[in-house]
């Protein structure tokens, strides 16, 4: 499959793809952390987490139609202010669901995954009658377009340096919230033992709540970033939505860590290998190793040690 | 379906038996005669998703294991009897217009010079018959025996096996030349020159289909019945303790896997009978996701349940994608919400909660089984 390039080519072609993985990776990451946190601190599937995204992406694209229509000359700000509302909706709309749904199920895992299908089903179908089932766009602000030449050959677009940044900045934030702040130490005890953290004073239904609004808020920050490099449409949530399932439980469902270091490797994978294979052979493969992988290692590549 | 003249000679089986009686009644009598061909055909084709149901009654009702990856094993029954129908088609004689005769007309567009080696041996009705089954159920074995021994479960499965539906949908979509791509194996036409699409085969095919289907429904009672049906929802109520016991779990959790895939593989080939293609529409992880609810509804508990939910559904679907094609998805999502949350034992719990009572009681006396089981498993796989 390498033959008739030349070294340097491959190079170049390593690296561009490389950079489409990268954009990839960002993606999965801001998907997969939500999840992780839903997933891992919950023990909650909530298969609508891809909906919750979309969300956030038609958040965006309503701010950047109202914003370029009201107030053009905020319009290369517009970004941050569709991603805070594209939080706040999703994370709203989180909230809401864990009080009217998903608090009744948590001893149910299975029937959780069933139920949140379900409000994905709906929500698509919302989506759908209110936006339509065509793809929808945003433009992006001037500042956002064209790309950087690194060297002749390896070009690479600004809109997705700019989505990585964004990636890192969440990431270190979420680390932040999750492992260095008073809340996040209470969610993480009652992850662990639920039982004592309610013992100690910890308003456990309170964490819960907050815990699933936070989950569903970065979903919806990730589909604020997702519309900078796709168009979105009623059903892409959906596209995502396995494939993000894998990178969290491959990369061991409680660590943070591991999310980041499983998104990594297979939106490396895939994008690498795609290029010299099909896109379907490739993404077969990607999701065949790591199926197979985790039926070796199914506690994941990063494991939190707890005592149970 | 109280006391047929029947019971005292099934003793306390009565319940069980009355309703399959009641069933296969409504199945062979009622419904060929107030129904045209073309609305039985229909109901032939919801009644091969009853099998699938029927599996997940025993995997995931019983034994509490969800699996959301029954499509697979769906299509590849399907696919199994879609390769030798579609061999029959393509003889020679009719496709000699093609630059290859004599290989399905989707290779020949994919340039494809010979039949792959893995179509040859379906020439052979008897090996295709027996590929139906034994494909799925060893693909199942494989997975059951990679997960189940290292005690992988619950969530994990249920996600391990939605990641194989989403893999064998993107095989069989992008080797396009191989498996008819996204359109399928289409363009089905006779079983050893037996032609299947006029109404008189689609009759017979639909007696086949239910007959098959109240056989397994009397297979998958006597598992339920036996001592390994009972040791299925011990281990789902309380692994440990069945381990601890002594027996080994992987394997019942395999044996029940591998069954239910089997069953699934049988409705899938029936489908392809029935209806005359298979396609990957019917492998990914919407319609396996959608014949879990076939189960739920009916009740994940009850067999007869299962079958009444998945005619019911698709009934539904079909009268609302007809009539209302935008409120099909809010119905759908509304019943994946409604019968986990209000009513988690389906219509098969309605009845023993509203309905078997007033039945019952100038009988005086509970069946066993259903009625004494609890209303949704404690923890069902919480792992």
């Amino acid at each position: 499959m390498f033959e008739g390039y030349s070294l340097a080519e491959l190079g170049s072609i390593f690296a561009m793809q490389g950079f489409a993985g990268l954009i990839l990776f960002s993606v999965f990451v801001l998907m997969a952390l939500g999840l992780a946190i839903i997933f891992g601190q919950m023990g909650v599937i909530n298969m609508a987490h891809g909906e919750f995204m979309i969300l956030g992406a038609y958040v965006t694209y309503l701010c950047s139609n109202f914003i370029s229509s009201t107030a053009p000359a905020l319009f290369p700000a517009y970004f941050f202010i569709a991603m805070a509302l594209a939080f706040l909706a999703s994370g709203a709309l989180g909230m809401l669901v864990e009080w009217a749904m998903i608090r009744f199920l948590y001893r149910r895992p299975l029937d959780t995954l069933l139920a949140t299908w379900g409000l994905s089903l709906i929500l698509q179908q919302v989506f759908r009658s209110v936006f339509g089932a065509r793809e929808v766009g945003v433009v992006l602000p001037d500042w956002l377009m064209g790309s950087v030449a690194v060297t002749d050959t390896i070009e690479v677009p600004i809109n997705g340096l700019f989505v990585m940044g964004l990636t890192i900045a969440i990431t270190i934030v979420i680390y932040a919230v999750m492992f260095r702040s008073r809340w996040g130490q209470g969610v993480r005890a009652v992850m662990q033992n639920r039982v004592m953290a309610g013992a100690v004073g910890i308003n456990t239904e309170k964490v819960d709540r907050y815990t699933f609004g936070l989950g569903c808020g970065i979903a919806g920050v990730a589909g604020s970033a997702f519309t900078m490099v796709g168009s979105t449409g009623p059903t892409s949530g959906q596209l995502y939505i396995v494939d993000t399932f894998l990178v969290v439980v491959f990369g061991g469902a409680q660590s943070l860590i591991g999310t980041i270091a499983s998104a990594f490797t297979i939106s490396q994978a895939q994008s690498t290998m795609e290029f010299f294979l099909s896109g379907s052979t490739a993404k077969v493969l990607t999701l065949l190793t790591v199926v197979v992988i985790l039926m070796l290692r199914p506690q994941g590549l990063f494991v939190l040690k707890v005592r149970r | 379906m109280t006391r047929t003249p029947n019971s005292r000679f099934f003793g306390r089986l009565d319940g069980d038996i009355a309703g399959i009686l009641l069933l296969a009644a409504l199945l062979i009598v009622v419904l060929p005669l107030g129904l045209d061909i073309f609305r039985l055909n229909m109901v032939g084709k919801y009644l091969t998703y009853a099998f699938v149901a029927l599996g997940l009654v025993l995997c995931w009702g019983s034994a509490g294991i969800l699996s959301l990856g029954q499509g697979i094993f769906f299509g590849i029954g399907g696919y199994c009897m879609a390769m030798f129908l579609k061999l029959e088609a393509s003889s020679p004689e009719a496709t000699k217009i093609q630059s290859t005769p004599g290989i399905p007309d989707f290779m020949d567009w994919n340039q494809l010079k010979a039949l792959p080696w893995f179509w040859e041996p379906f020439h052979s009705l008897t090996f295709a018959t027996i590929a139906v089954v034994a494909v799925p159920a060893l693909l199942a074995f494989i997975v059951g025996l990679a997960m189940f021994k290292r005690r992988v479960g619950g969530v994990y499965f249920a996600i391990i096996t939605q990641a194989f539906a989403a893999i064998l949908t993107i095989l069989i979509v992008g080797q396009q030349g191989y498996t008819g791509g996204i359109n399928g194996i289409t363009d089905l036409r006779t079983l050893k020159g037996w032609d299947i699409r006029t109404d008189e085969a689609k009759l017979v095919l639909y007696f086949v289909n239910a007959a098959l289907l109240i056989g397994c429904i009397l297979l998958c009672l006597y598992v339920r019945r036996s001592k390994l049906g009972r040791i299925l929802v011990a281990l789902r109520d309380k692994e440990d303790r069945v381990r601890f016991s002594g027996y080994d779990v992987a394997n019942f959790k395999i044996f029940v896997f591998c069954f239910a895939a089997a069953l699934s593989a049988v409705g899938g080939a029936m489908f392809t009978l029935q209806v005359g293609f298979m396609s990957p529409s019917f492998v990914g992880i919407v319609p396996s996701i959608e014949m879990v609810i076939y189960c739920a509804v009916g009740g994940r508990l009850s067999l007869l349940g299962a079958v009444y939910g998945t005619l019911l559904v698709n009934w539904a679907k079909t009268m609302l994608s007809e009539s209302f094609p935008e409120l099909w998805l809010f119905a759908m999502g509304a019943l994946f919400i409604g019968v986990v949350m209000v009513f988690p034992n389906g219509l098969a719990g309605l009845y023993q909660q509203f309905i078997a009572p007033r039945l019952r009681r100038p009988a005086g006396r509970r069946t066993d089984e259903a009625a004494g089981a609890p209303i949704i498993p404690p923890h069902t796989a919480a792992d």
